[in-house]
């Protein structure tokens, strides 16, 4: 079996844009729609008295999406060719549904920002934009649809592009791919468009299968969160003793001296399970059962790591967060903090500002969080967390917090540093 | 950044994936459970939580929940694959919620227990006080389930609510219910059926004899072919023949479909799905076909 890798991708956007259309084509062209799903998408369409097949009833799955014609959550969808199996997440674009386009946006590795060439870069897509970059999608694609409504000029598409390459850089995101598509009739989607001589790059599939795209993984510094403890206390293993996780940066090898922390217990790695398999190395995001040297007081939680390469370990952090609740959150709010394989409770001990998803301004001054709010906030934590900025790792950086009273994820968090008593 | 880039084979990091889900509820939650149907899926299931636990035990029993219109081929199956792995099987029985007036039988020529097994779950999830229970489901199935969480919560009366999901971010998955709530877990979300069969030929899984092409009396009801059993009323108009057949799903026979197949092994099976034009369950199951949105109704109930 010849081996393909896996890319998941966010996309974003309102029924008119053209996003519908033009996940439609990827799927019908890399032939990951059915005909049984297709005849349902038409009869549908014809039942709602469009004249045309409505693409976007493929996606909006719930029946509350399809009475209102909008998409209200995270829609998941795969496709393969044979280089690549794809996962996109597909998100709702409008600001009232901010935490879904989080959500879909936090394991992808690419976002796929779609503008209509006749409107270029507007709220929508600054939006998506930001939270993509906020969210450390480090690979972006500005997918600019319906070229045939502007006649194909390169002047607009350079125009678009500069406009968007401008609002990045304001952002520090990646260099973004920019493709000239016309979703509507597949021109630069699967293969390059004769529309568009003056465009010298990959078409959107081509670019996705290729090797510039890779997973957002942080092979540098190793990581392994401890998530249970492996003792089978039978005759035939009666002294086994592993730590089951998963590989949350860098790699792992058989006779590796390791630090276990927050105790900053050091040993060294004797064997890496994986089923009935013993392996040499192991490495992100691989999930392995790792067996020590010296009997240690490990449990869930605690932070396997080398001891050039640490992690932080604090109990006072910065972090970005988006807030998730109707609920608004005031400073001194005490919830439920789950990092890693940790849970603690988390005090936000301030408020820094919130960010204008708009202006991109920072408003200081701030008393309370509402829904959808962006902002930064210090905190600290009733057990210390082993940590890495956002930046560096995303498994490592990321949390969530949760309201004790309902047992709900209120925020999504990033951390930026942590902080100096 | 300076980074070495590389990437997984897909069939690993959905592996990682699923067991890390795995650990995660086992860390979590004090009574999960793993919801085995016999199915390929559900195969794959057990594959993954050999991976996640051994040597040790399976910190969970195994259930099924048994129609008693089940194929002979798929519990055979159950209980020589249970027997191999040494773990504890329950069996939830429809039949018996039937006995005991809890479910009703439907009637009629196109009467089945699919719906009923919901009665009979339920129950077992009460009875038993399972607070997560793991199901081999696949986003890729059908649209409502390509909307559901990875961690999927139940309130008291196994409903799910579509419009008021957690947010599910990363990989930092919430497993906090309170008592008599519980979560639907899906380890195998984000895999396809072609992924399904890869890793079944990866792993060499056996899988039930009904998924091979195999020669049996079937009847054409709606487009479809049905097994003639015990579990179906052939109509007036409907008459019996013989043809060479396999089931692509595993499920109650009153409404699982078969398709004419001559995919004899795995790789012949690989093949055909890879030039298949239908959905899994668009070409074999009629219990998704009441209505534009019939399984987020069943799902709401409880269902699978």
């Amino acid at each position: 079996m010849s081996t393909m890798s896996m890319l998941r991708f966010s996309t974003a956007g309102s029924v008119d844009d053209g996003k519908s259309t033009l996940i439609g084509r990827l799927l019908f062209d890399a032939k990951g729609i059915f005909e049984d799903q297709l005849a349902h998408v038409e009869e549908a369409s014809r039942r709602r008295g469009f004249d045309r097949t409505d693409l976007a009833l493929l996606t909006d799955g719930l029946r509350a999406e399809r009475e209102q014609g909008i998409t209200i959550d995270v829609a998941y969808r795969y496709f393969a060719t044979p280089k690549r199996k794809f996962i996109i997440a597909d998100t709702p674009g409008h600001i009232q549904y901010t935490r879904n386009m989080v959500t879909g946006a936090s394991t992808a590795d690419v976002a796929l920002v779609l503008v209509d060439a006749r409107h270029g870069v507007v709220e929508q897509s600054r939006r998506h934009a930001t939270l993509s970059i906020l969210l450390g999608i480090p690979q972006m694609i500005l997918c600019v649809n319906k070229m045939d409504l502007v006649d194909w000029s390169p002047a607009r598409f350079d125009e678009i592009k500069r406009e968007f390459a401008q609002l990045i850089a304001k952002l520090n995101g990646p260099t973004p791919y920019a493709i000239p598509l016309s979703a509507l009739h597949g021109d630069n989607v699967v293969t390059h468009s004769d529309k568009t001589p003056w465009y010298q790059g990959p078409a959107l599939l081509e670019l996705l299968e290729s090797d510039a795209l890779v997973p957002a993984i942080d092979t540098t510094h190793p990581r392994f969160a401890v998530q249970w403890v492996i003792r089978p206390q039978s005759e035939a293993f009666h002294d086994y003793r592993g730590y089951g996780g998963q590989i949350a940066g860098g790699s792992f090898s058989v006779g590796d001296e390791v630090i276990v922390l927050p105790a900053g217990h050091v040993s060294r790695i004797t064997a890496i399970d994986l089923g009935t398999q013993s392996l040499a190395h192991a490495r992100a995001p691989q999930s392995v059962t790792l067996r020590l040297a010296d009997d240690l007081d490990i449990s869930r939680g605690d932070m396997i790591s080398l001891a050039n390469s640490q992690p932080m370990v604090t109990n006072h952090l910065r972090a970005r967060v988006c807030w998730m609740a109707t609920k608004p959150l005031t400073a001194r709010s005490t919830l439920a903090i789950k990092h890693t394989t940790r849970w603690a409770r988390a005090m936000v001990t301030q408020i820094e500002s919130k960010l204008d998803v708009t202006t991109l301004e920072a408003i200081p001054n701030v008393t309370k969080l509402e829904l959808n709010d962006i902002a930064t906030l210090a905190l600290k934590t009733t057990s210390p967390l082993v940590i890495d900025p956002y930046a560096i790792n995303r498994r490592t950086g990321s949390f969530i917090l949760v309201d004790e009273s309902t047992n709900s994820t209120v925020a999504a968090g990033m951390i930026e540093a942590a902080i100096d008593d | 950044m300076l980074k070495e880039s590389y990437s997984l084979d897909h069939l690993d990091a959905l592996e990682a994936e699923a067991i890390f889900i795995f650990r995660e509820i086992a860390a979590e939650r004090e009574r999960p459970v793993l919801l085995f149907s016999g199915g390929k899926d559900s195969i794959v299931l057990l594959r993954l939580a050999e991976k996640a636990f051994r040597p040790a035990r399976f910190p969970f029993p195994v259930m099924h929940v048994d129609t008693g219109h089940n194929f002979a081929e798929a519990t055979d199956f159950r209980d020589k694959r249970m027997q191999e792995l040494g773990e504890r099987l329950i069996v939830a029985s429809v039949q018996q919620s039937i006995d005991e007036g809890r479910a009703v039988e439907e009637t009629g020529p196109r009467a089945s227990r699919n719906r009923l097994q919901t009665v009979t779950l339920l129950d077992a999830i009460a009875t038993h006080q399972f607070d997560a229970c793991f199901g081999g489901a696949r986003r890729d199935e059908e649209r409502a389930r390509a909307k559901e969480r990875i961690f999927s919560f139940r309130d008291e009366f196994g409903q799910w609510d579509p419009k008021n999901q957690r947010p599910e971010l990363w990989s930092l998955y919430n497993g906090r219910v309170k008592k008599g709530e519980h979560l639907r877990v899906f380890p195998i979300s984000n895999w396809t059926e072609m992924d399904v069969y890869q890793y079944i030929k990866r792993e060499s899984l056996e899988i039930p004899s009904i998924y091979f092409a195999h020669e049996r009396e079937v009847f054409s009801r709606d487009g479809m072919l049905y097994a003639v059993s015990h579990a179906v009323t052939l109509g007036p108009t409907e008459s019996a023949f013989r043809e060479t057949v396999r089931f692509r799903t595993v499920g109650d026979m009153s409404c699982t479909g078969a398709v004419r197949s001559t995919a004899r092994t795995i790789d012949e099976i690989i093949d055909e799905v890879a030039v298949s034009r239908v959905t899994e369950r668009g070409a074999t199951r009629a219990d998704d076909r009441f209505s534009e949105a019939a399984m987020e109704d069943r799902k709401r109930e409880g269902y699978f």
